[in-house]
């Protein structure tokens, strides 16, 4: 009966996955196209190239690549029905925790990165213990963390930043490999990586499961608890990464780096067409949500456009984006 | 208040449908999933429009665009889910939006509570008006809802399978508020896949098949098999497929039972190759041993022994690994991902199939799906079909064949029709007799006892958390049955 030659639903977009991608975030594709053709017509009508330059790109991506980080980690928060609210605190206490052992300590490099990257690790820990262990919602749980990794940022550094001189060290956030710069190339890892997750493993069809309907998860015998660890171990990893590129960029640990970093990535995730209500989402489009956030910020800069009004523009955008991703999903389904 | 007529030409989901209600009148209407049955309450109820035709009441056409016309015309729909406000009082659920004011326009608490009452009072319902709904059972919640209805003054009331989520003593009681409702002249058009219900409670019966009308039938003189073959347009020949084989060994064995909670002293056995039917009013437990068994809540006391040796079962895990598979009573709370694809769906429980490692085999899960789709008939356009959009008999075989896939041993199914059509149905229980003769052993929990009776080799009745009797084929009658099951209530 299996084999019979009976005609077969047909599979769409399996041989493709770049095209379903392209079908998939269609509406903010065009959307992140619309904005680079403004900025590429500003240029041409001031006689220049600046932002399609190689140099202003490396830039974009550069500047995008701590956002993106930390995004991979929301998009699986944020699909699994959560959210964590501690990613800005925790790139700010793994920045200084990691800046204090070489200044002040003289650790090694390797090793004061791998105690800052640590740190992170269990803070995304503890938020992923207290989730999956309690029924405490997650904007609490992470809200807390938030607080307690900010003040204990601010009582390790005295609230003074830590500057930190040393050349090995500055090279993992502010360094080249050829043209690229090498935060760059941390991020294409991660994207991999956390791509891989979601679409191919089992890890991430329980994220999706965990996510959609909790109980049918459950009911069908996934750990519940370990993908929601999982998911908050993650996060906070991810964020100690984007801690210790940020620390290295500007040279010095700041207790205050990384505030509102939570904000912009939930940006990317949402902009990405990820469901705050869980369950429904991708990789891909984060990828694009912050690279809107990105070519936004770079725009808004070359066209000259005062700092206060950019918070401005950003807010509209995300609020425009959404309600037509919104709409545009909205139709598909009745 | 005689004619409630539609037409809906050119709409899809309806064409032509056309239905007259009777003052105090119970009215079914009858159809599978899909057939257009909630479209047409939707339209009645205001919240869609019908693109053509026209509804009456009273003779007098009348135009509804909205919830708020709708009521105005004294027209009321209880649907399928309740939507009351869980965390508000019965008398605040009932006023919602029109409140009862105070010259200071703060809300007149007292007055209406006391008008709630006065309703409750009616109906000798023993519900306190600033009791919490969320507070409430099921059964309880429902008459709320009706009484919702009711003080709209409505004429008309539709009810969109009232007594799918009801135990059997509850069903009575809200059969017995609708006869007090037929006495005072409302019309009721009242939805149920149950045929014993119709037969029970409705005069007139009118069936309508892919939007389209089929015909109005009085109750007391058709047919089960008239109704069937008017819903599926084609005669069902075989409904209930079951061929009974010899008593094997036993597969699994339940011993001294309990969970501490609700569940005593649980000890049945299991055998292979059969089919050992659960029924119980709800509440009774069945679902609680099920879970204990597939190691979902904990067991306090008791053993479990699966193919002769000891089992321990502390997690789903466990029980799979032993053979045990376990279809959940309610699909879209404990089973399904209506936001993921049919793919996603059916292959979650065998991803170890064709993921290894870092490298996934696209083409086996593609495989895996095919297997399944054919050989149980799923309708869905693709693969990759979000399965929230497929219909409910359809939903039940995807999550029946992601456990089919495990190949389990055991296979419970909890309530495995309910919300089915016909058609799916009897397509259901094909399959279950497949399982059977391969060597599968089933346990099936149902609350409809013709489906107990028809499929059963054996069953078990539970009351009050106890087994109260193992009734063979032979001693299977609903009396029987509803005996047992009623032991250790009322």
């Amino acid at each position: 009966m299996s084999n019979g030659k009976k005609e077969s639903p047909r599979q769409g977009g399996l041989p493709l996955p770049v095209f379903s991608f392209f079908k998939e975030n269609l509406g903010i594709l065009i959307g992140l196209l619309i904005l680079c053709l403004v900025l590429v017509m500003y240029d041409a009508s001031q006689g220049r190239t600046v932002f399609l330059s190689s140099n202003n790109i490396m830039n974009v991506l550069r500047q995008m690549a701590t956002n993106l980080y930390i995004a991979c980690g929301m998009t699986m928060i944020i699909i699994l029905g959560g959210i964590d609210l501690s990613v800005g605190s925790i790139v700010a206490l793994s920045g200084c925790v990691t800046g204090g052992l070489i200044a002040h300590h003289g650790y090694p490099l390797i090793a004061a990165v791998i105690l800052g990257l640590l740190v992170g690790i269990a803070a995304g820990a503890f938020n992923g213990f207290v989730v999956s262990k309690t029924t405490i919602p997650p904007f609490i749980v992470t809200l807390s963390m938030m607080n307690i990794a900010r003040g204990v940022g601010y009582v390790y550094t005295g609230g003074q930043p830590i500057r930190i001189m040393d050349d090995a060290f500055n090279f993992i956030g502010s360094g080249y490999v050829s043209i690229v710069p090498v935060p760059v190339i941390y991020l294409v890892i991660i994207v991999g990586i956390s791509a891989f997750i979601m679409n191919r493993s089992k890890l991430g069809r329980h994220i999706y499961a965990v996510g959609g309907n909790p109980t049918a998860a459950r009911f069908s015998g996934i750990k519940n608890g370990r993908v929601l660890f999982f998911a908050y171990l993650f996060s906070g990893t991810m964020s100690a990464i984007a801690g210790i590129v940020l620390a290295s960029r500007m040279f010095s640990g700041q207790p205050t780096a990384g505030q509102g970093a939570e904000m912009d990535a939930i940006a990317a995730v949402v902009l990405g067409g990820t469901s705050m209500s869980g369950g429904v989402g991708k990789i891909g489009g984060t990828v694009i949500g912050a690279l809107i956030i990105g070519v936004l910020n770079n725009g808004l800069n070359l066209l000259n456009i005062n700092s206060f009004w950019q918070y401005i523009v950003k807010g509209v955008v995300i609020l425009i984006a959404v309600y037509v991703d919104f709409i545009k999903k909205g139709r598909k389904r009745t | 208040m005689n004619h409630v007529k539609k037409g809906f030409p050119g709409v899809q989901a309806l064409k032509d449908v056309s239905l007259e209600l009777r003052a105090g009148e119970v009215h079914a209407l009858l159809g599978e999933n899909g057939a257009g049955k909630s479209t047409l309450i939707k339209v009645l109820g205001g919240i869609y429009t019908a693109n053509a035709g026209e509804i009456r009441i009273n003779g007098t056409p009348v135009t509804i665009n909205s919830v708020q016309d709708a009521h105005k015309n004294g027209i009321s729909v209880i649907h399928q889910e309740l939507v009351l406000v869980p965390h508000m009082t019965v008398g605040e659920n009932i006023f919602l939006g029109r409140e009862p004011q105070k010259p200071n326009k703060t809300i007149d608490f007292k007055k209406m509570n006391a008008e709630v009452q006065k309703i409750l009072d009616s109906f000798e319902l023993d519900i306190s008006p600033d009791k919490e709904v969320s507070a409430l059972t099921i059964a309880q919640q429902q008459m709320v809802e009706i009484i919702k209805a009711l003080s709209f003054n409505a004429k008309i009331l539709v009810m969109d399978e009232p007594t799918s989520s009801l135990s059997e003593k509850d069903v009575g009681f809200l059969f017995d508020t609708i006869r007090k409702l037929k006495a005072n002249r409302v019309g009721i058009i009242y939805i149920s896949h149950r045929m014993s219900e119709l037969k029970q409670i409705t005069d007139r019966i009118t069936v309508i098949r892919d939007g389209e009308y089929i015909g109005t039938r009085d109750t007391a003189a058709t047919g089960n098999d008239e109704l069937i073959a008017m819903m599926v347009g084609r005669q069902l020949t075989n409904y209930y497929t079951r061929t009974f084989g010899e008593p094997r060994e036993p597969v699994l064995e339940v011993r001294g039972l309990s969970d501490g909670k609700l569940l005593k002293d649980i000890s049945f056995a299991l055998r292979k190759g059969e089919i050992l039917g659960f029924a119980g009013l709800v509440g009774a437990g069945r679902s609680e041993v099920m879970k204990c068994i597939f190691g979902i809540d904990p067991v306090t006391k008791g053993e479990i022994l699966v193919e002769g040796k000891r089992a321990l079962i502390h997690n789903p895990e466990d029980a799979m690994r032993l053979g045990i598979a376990l279809v959940p009573e309610s699909r879209k709370l404990e089973a399904l991902f209506p936001e993921q694809s049919v793919m996603f769906n059916l292959t979650l429980k065998t991803l170890g199939e064709f993921i290894r490692g870092v490298f996934v085999d696209f083409e086996k899960e593609t495989a895996i799906t095919k297997r399944y789709v054919d050989t149980m008939a799923i309708k869905t356009p693709s693969y990759k079909q979000l399965v929230g959009n497929l219909s409910g008999g359809n939903q039940q075989k995807v999550v029946i064949a992601r456990w089919l896939a495990t190949k389990p041993k055991i296979l419970i199914l909890d309530e495995p029709t309910r919300g089915v059509d016909v058609g799916a149905k009897a397509e259901i229980y094909a399959i279950m007799n497949n399982l059977v003769k391969e060597g599968v052993s089933i346990i099936m929990i149902s609350s409809e006892l013709p489906e107990v009776i028809n499929m059963s080799d054996r069953v078990i009745v539970m009351s009050g958390g106890k087994i109260t009797e193992c009734l063979p084929k032979e001693g299977l009658t609903q009396e029987n049955i509803m005996r047992y099951a009623t032991q250790f209530t009322v």
